[in-house]
């Protein structure tokens, strides 16, 4: 019964996203307040029946009903009650569910903080989402119901849920990674919705900049989080893999990232429109090719879902609506007219521009690497794009960029003097080029590529925490200066510093990393970056759903005192059949001692991976950082005020707008030319 | 030439100049980095490169496997049912690595025509066909289809 | 003229769809089968309750039938069964189950409790026959005419809509030139 009120509330929550697409558009069409004021309502409806269904599906998999197919084919009586939780989303049907409830709840989310907004622009903006969630539960229900039933004979018990996925890292990163991906969709219906308003001014980039990057920072974490997964869940100690799966999560990264730039020189300039909203409409257009990478089984990846063509062709088919559609009326709409603000070669907006053609490269990198073996095959060709080709083009992009930022955080609006942005290069120069000389040297070897990259990451450091000092000069005393800096500058440096961070991470855990495959005998060592690994024993250990072989490795330091004891472990789930590599991990802020397991052999020894990564975790942590910038950004007082404010007329609101343009800044309607 | 005009030149250049630079850039790493992929027939043919680094992928042959006593060497033998290849891994299989099974491997073939693995992978899931091994099966068969094993 | 290369990033997006749509043909239910109108490959494998009956090519002749790969293993197998054995009941379909890489025990015992819809099982535990037919992995059936030729292969579940559209038809044909062959000595 409870499937098939999920069902029922599903399909509920389907019409409601017909009228939503279809009654408040054509109320700002026709100018009928009362149609547009239905898009709010609608949107908790919507939101409402989502949840609804989907606390159905988990309920089903709560209460182990097996007669659901979907709950047979990714449960297991045996399964613990979290993971039995985090199942709900283990398959294809079930994360489409939490996509389509995440949609409807941005879309929710909306309705609710945008008191401050036009009506028209809401009845648009809602509208634009109604329609993508249309898709989205059309697809669902068409062809991947996740509330159909096995009957008459419904079997016993579940064929479990994929041991991979039973793992917290797999409770969080979908839904993180998902409330990115689906974030971008309220970028993308703000772009659609002032291009068909044909308003696409600085109020629009003001408007959609918090949820941009609300979103960015959700992916951010999300991206971060399946990194981390891989890391310690496959076993072998890899934390990215150029894999298509990945990269379809990158790419919109890359594309939000260069959004949220330059939705800052628009709003703040109202330069870029047209660029601004072709980003918009990329970044989320780009989640939506994951999304269909991902389903069709087009691209094989150790990530991917079972292939079905059926629904990999609906979803072709819905990308070519949405993305075709938005960018068809893109080409007929945005603004062509030449902008009259001027800015010069060293001004802000320049140092904006940079970094999002660089960001952009980076991202049509990852696309066509992606999309080659594909063309390959199409030629009849079977090739795949290793990782040194990635590698390659981010080792020449990511340094590129980072000069820039380091400069360009110094520039003003319009213009700047050359003399204030060439003022402190000589100091960062020499520290970063002294400590990328001495961190190398102090572990050994210096490559170039660990040069370059703690090069990078110091003169990051060193040019934010540099602006930081000054923007924190005050009278009363530097903490108090800094206090009174805005939420969305501290967000920023803190996204920064995240970035550099995570650089110094991805350098010096490639860089330095020391693994050796060796085989072991209980009682035997081997040493590794002064530390003894000794293999002491291996039990068998039975888990809830598996059976286990348990090694036990000392970890010594020089002086033969154990330092850590860790218990790499190799898995057989019973119902699946399927063999798990759990690795042993030593975590530290410096470096991991990393064990797996690799096969027993015949005289009871095993073969085994020792790995020793040295500032592995900054990768993450440098992630958690990013993504707390862009949420401290978003709580910055000038939006709080606005929401405070949110009783005000329209009219008021309508006025503050236009005070909030910068002068200069008239042409406002100047891009409806067509 | 007016200092407009000039400017705009100059735009234009850089433009020209930084896409092609981007693109030609991105098609050499590109070129340069890309695995080709072949079955064991055509390797034995001669069809694959010798020092270079390509994908060869197949059914692992029963009884093919030989594990060096005191090293991580392994040696074993991949088929499509038509043709042999030799494979020489050092290091630790994947979990799924059992003879029969289909497995890809990326590595170099020497000039003696053996395989030297660098990466050797099965999929995650037993019951799974790489479909690129499924491929090169496919083809095999086609290739010689009155053969029966 | 500067409108014109706002349709740049629509013309590359058209290129990317023709691109995939053209790989989606590839997709593996549509791929060419390597022993479509070929016979049987030959085998010697024994039946799953009685591993002491040996089958081979022979026993898949005489009329059109369909060929099931399934495995207990496999949850889509699950899902089919339902429909199965329907088919085999209410229809009178012959069906012959290629148990593939799977456990004897378990097979049986799966049979037990869903019942059985085939008249036998050829158990390939090693996946011989499977590799040798090109199976992708389970299930898949195979449309086997009266003179042992593969004829068509589904990947996927059997359901009504496979069946109406696909299978029905195919046997009903290969049935009628079954019997027009059959009657053809005798007129």
């Amino acid at each position: 019964m409870i499937a098939e009120l999920g069902h029922f509330a599903l399909i509920l929550s389907f019409c409601f996203a017909i009228l939503l697409a279809f009654v408040p558009i054509t109320g700002a069409w026709i100018g009928d307040r009362l149609w547009m004021r239905l898009s709010r309502p609608l949107a908790g409806a919507q939101f409402l029946m989502a949840i609804v269904a989907f606390a159905a599906l988990t309920a089903s998999f709560l209460r182990d009903d097996f007669s659901v197919r979907y709950v047979a084919g990714h449960s297991n009586s045996l399964l613990p009650w979290y993971y039995k939780f985090s199942a709900v989303w283990g398959g294809h049907e079930g994360s489409l569910l939490l996509w389509a409830l995440i949609l409807t709840g941005w879309t929710a989310a909306v309705a609710k903080f945008s008191k401050q907004l036009p009506l028209e622009m809401v009845a648009r903006v809602l509208g634009v989402m109604g329609m993508i969630s249309i898709g989205f539960m059309l697809f669902i229900l068409m062809t991947s119901n996740p509330f159909l039933r096995y009957l008459p004979n419904s079997p016993q018990d579940g064929a479990d849920l994929n041991p991979l996925l039973q793992d917290f890292g797999l409770i969080v990163h979908p839904p993180m990674l998902y409330m990115g991906y689906v974030g971008f969709s309220v970028a993308f219906a703000f772009a659609v919705a002032a291009l068909m308003g044909g308003r696409l001014d600085a109020a629009w980039a003001r408007w959609s900049r918090p949820w941009t990057t609300v979103a960015w920072a959700f992916l951010t974490l999300g991206i971060a989080l399946g990194s981390w997964w891989a890391y310690y869940e496959l076993g072998w100690g890899g934390w990215w893999f150029w894999d298509p799966v990945e990269n379809a999560s990158f790419m919109p990264w890359l594309a939000g990232t260069a959004l949220i730039h330059s939705l800052a020189a628009t709003e703040k300039r109202g330069v870029f429109k047209s660029w601004t909203v072709l980003l918009a409409i990329f970044a989320f257009s780009l989640s939506l090719l994951g999304t269909f990478l991902v389903r069709s089984g087009i691209l094989t990846s150790v990530h991917a879902f079972a292939a079905d063509p059926e629904r990999g062709r609906f979803v072709l088919m819905m990308l070519g609506v949405v993305i075709g559609g938005s960018l068809l009326l893109y080409a007929l709409r945005a603004p062509v007219v030449k902008s009259r603000i001027g800015f010069s070669e060293t001004s802000r907006e320049v140092f904006l521009l940079v970094n999002n053609i660089i960001l952009v490269v980076a991202m049509l990198t990852v696309l066509i690497g992606t999309l080659a073996p594909l063309v390959a095959e199409w030629m009849d060709k079977e090739i795949s794009v290793g990782a040194p080709y990635f590698n390659l083009m981010f080792s020449l992009l990511v340094p590129l960029l980072v000069i820039v930022m380091g400069v360009g955080m110094y520039s003003h609006w319009k213009d700047t003097k050359a003399a204030q942005l060439l003022g402190p290069v000589p100091m960062f120069l020499v520290i970063s080029a002294v400590t990328s000389v001495v961190i190398p040297w102090m572990y050994g070897e210096i490559h170039l590529m660990a040069v370059i990259g703690v090069f990078i990451a110091v003169w990051l450091f060193a040019a934010t925490l540099r602006d930081a000092w000054l923007k924190s000069a005050s009278s009363q005393g530097r903490m108090r200066g800094w206090l009174r800096t805005s939420r969305s500058y501290k967000g920023m440096v803190l996204g920064h510093l995240g970035l550099a961070v995570t650089i110094v991470g991805a350098t010096m855990v490639s860089q330095y990393t020391v693994e050796r495959d060796v085989r072991l005998a209980p009682g035997q060592s081997v040493e590794l970056s002064g530390f003894t690994f000794r293999f002491d024993e291996e039990t068998q250990r039975r888990g809830p759903n598996f059976i286990g072989d348990r090694a036990t490795v000392s970890i010594l330091d020089s002086d033969g005192d154990v330092l850590h004891v860790l218990h790499p472990e190799k898995r057989r789930y019973q119902v699946s059949g399927n063999i798990m590599t759990e690795a042993g991990i030593d975590p530290g802020l410096f470096r991991d001692l990393y064990v797996s397991l690799g096969e027993s052999l015949e005289d009871e020894s095993w073969t085994m991976r020792v790995q020793y990564k040295p500032f592995v975790r900054w990768l993450w942590l440098g992630g958690v950082f990013m993504a707390w910038g862009g949420f401290l950004a978003v709580a910055d007082r000038r939006y709080r005020i606005k929401l405070k404010r949110k009783l005000s007329t329209a009219e008021a609101m309508d006025s503050s707008d236009a005070q909030a343009q910068p002068r200069g800044d008239a042409d406002a309607l100047g891009g409806r030319q067509a | 030439m007016n200092p407009k005009r000039k400017q705009r030149l100059i735009i234009v250049s850089f433009l020209v100049i930084g896409v092609s630079a981007t693109v030609g850039l991105i098609m050499t790493a590109l070129s340069n980095n890309v695995n080709h992929f072949y079955n064991p027939t055509e390797v034995v043919q001669g069809a694959a490169p010798i020092d270079k680094s390509i994908r060869v992928g197949g059914m692992v042959v029963d009884g093919s496997v030989n594990r060096d006593g005191k090293s991580l060497a392994v040696a074993f033998t991949v088929t499509d049912y038509n043709n042999n290849v030799n494979v020489k891994y050092t290091g630790i299989l994947p979990d799924l690595f059992r003879e029969g099974q289909g497995i890809v491997a990326t590595g170099k073939l020497d000039a003696q025509g053996v395989f030297q693995a660098e990466e050797v992978l099965a999929k995650h899931d037993e019951k799974y066909m790489p479909p690129q091994v499924q491929r090169a099966l496919d083809k095999a068969q086609d290739a010689a289809p009155a053969q029966t094993y | 003229m500067k409108r014109l290369f706002l349709f740049v990033p629509l013309l590359a997006f058209v290129a990317v769809v023709i691109l995939f749509n053209q790989n989606m043909d590839n997709d593996p239910s549509k791929l060419e089968l390597a022993r479509k109108d070929q016979p049987v490959p030959t085998f010697k494998l024994g039946e799953l309750y009685n591993p002491g009956r040996e089958l081979t090519p022979a026993d898949l002749k005489g009329e059109p039938m369909l060929l099931n790969v399934w495995a207990t293993w496999c949850p889509s197998c699950r899902v089919e069964h339902p429909y199965l054995l329907k088919l085999a009941k209410e229809y009178n379909v012959p069906i012959i189950g290629l148990n593939y890489k799977d456990d004897r025990d378990a097979a049986k015992k799966w049979l037990e409790t869903l019942q059985d819809p085939y008249r036998f099982v050829i158990f390939d535990q090693e996946g011989r026959l499977g590799l040798d037919l090109g199976v992708y992995g389970a299930p898949e059936t195979y449309v086997i005419d009266a003179a042992g030729v593969i004829r068509y292969r589904h990947v996927g579940v059997v359901n009504e809509k496979v069946w109406r559209e696909t299978l029905a038809p195919m046997l009903r044909n290969l049935k009628m030139a079954n019997a027009n062959a059959v009657e053809e000595p005798g007129s």
